[in-house]
């Protein structure tokens, strides 16, 4: 391996037209076009992929681990943001 | 030479180039710089073999003296092997190795295109596959062309040697031998002279972009075509069938 290392690259496979691109890991790569390649030699050698995003990890902006409890722990209990709780007309067909 | 004594002599040349370039990249398997290159490198390595496996199938089937595909890779003597010198050339370093890719793949997607659209439909179908494959392959390569050209003066100046240490084995590639002559003429295969403007167009604008010089056509190598190698050939083949030869039969 060489002391310094190629920046990492977070990648994004879409498997079939009309699904999303799921991250799928990372590789290492000297640039844009090489990590295009990368992911392709490392993530779609089983005929996983119709679409290959990738995206400089130091372009990621994540939430952080700690602030898990401000963020999300308040959705906990607003079980009226799940739309379950109508009742449907009858005769509706399309809602 | 009959029509189809020049067929299969023709497929299975098709199929040394793929099998012995095919164990050149198999032998850096382990060795590649990054473990990205290294996973590239063993996928490239076995497109070649899986090349070799479709071509030699097809020239047993043309044979039909109850030779198989393993016959042709392990069972024949290195004079038997009508590669072209290119892909049997050492690896080297790692520039070497872009540098082999890069002028034979240029010329071997040529080649393939040319032969989707020849007469004997089998060999069209498998061109048809390993094109696919090999225009990848040469996209790799040429960006490693570029990016060690157009790196540092170290990286510049080794892809310039490389290109020029390998260029003598490029001229083999388009001289048309009685074999190359009767497959174009009964079933429609490439005019390999023909070839020879585009790929050198090609390679020119990658190597411009890559600021390295071509060197000029002087004297070519060439009797891999009649099953003349160079020294290292031997060694390949060597280790190899090494396994054919000392256990016949052998299967795991």
């Amino acid at each position: 391996m060489s002391a310094k290392e190629w920046p990492l690259y977070e990648v994004f496979i879409r498997s079939r037209s009309g699904l999303s691109h799921r991250h799928v890991g990372s590789v290492h790569a000297a640039d844009d076009r090489m990590a295009l390649d990368h992911a392709r030699d490392v993530y779609t050698r089983r005929n996983e992929g119709a679409s290959i995003w990738v995206v400089r990890s130091s372009a990621i902006v994540a939430s952080d681990p700690a602030d898990a409890a401000e963020l999300f722990d308040p959705a906990a209990d607003k079980i009226y943001r799940h739309p379950t709780f109508y009742d449907i007309p009858e005769g509706v067909e399309n809602l | 030479m009959s029509v189809d004594e020049a067929r299969l002599r023709y497929v299975l040349r098709l199929g040394d180039n793929a099998l012995v370039l095919g164990q050149r990249l198999s032998e850096y398997v382990t060795r590649a710089p990054e473990l990205e290159e290294e996973l590239a490198n063993a996928n490239f390595a076995l497109d070649y073999v899986g090349q070799a496996r479709l071509f030699y199938g097809y020239a047993a089937e043309l044979e039909g003296a109850g030779r198989s595909e393993d016959d042709f890779a392990f069972l024949r003597d290195g004079h038997e092997f009508e590669n072209l010198l290119l892909v049997e050339q050492p690896n080297g370093h790692f520039g070497d190795i872009v540098a082999r890719q890069f002028l034979f793949e240029s010329f071997y997607v040529l080649l393939l295109e040319s032969l989707t659209r020849c007469r004997d439909e089998r060999l069209a179908e498998i061109a048809a596959r390993a094109v696919k494959e090999v225009r990848y392959h040469l996209r790799h390569a040429s960006q490693w062309v570029i990016r060690l050209g157009d790196g540092t003066p170290e990286s510049h100046a080794r892809m310039q040697q490389s290109i020029e240490d390998l260029w003598p084995y490029t001229g083999e590639m388009f001289a048309a031998d009685a074999v190359d002559e009767a497959f174009a003429r009964d079933w429609g295969g490439p005019d390999l002279a023909a070839l020879r403007p585009e790929w050198r167009r090609r390679v020119a604008a990658v190597a411009a972009e890559a600021t390295l010089g071509l060197p000029e056509d002087g004297w070519m190598h060439e009797g891999g075509k009649r099953g003349r190698h160079t020294e290292h050939f031997g060694y390949l083949i060597a280790e190899m069938q090494f396994l054919q030869r000392a256990y016949p039969g052998m299967r795991w």
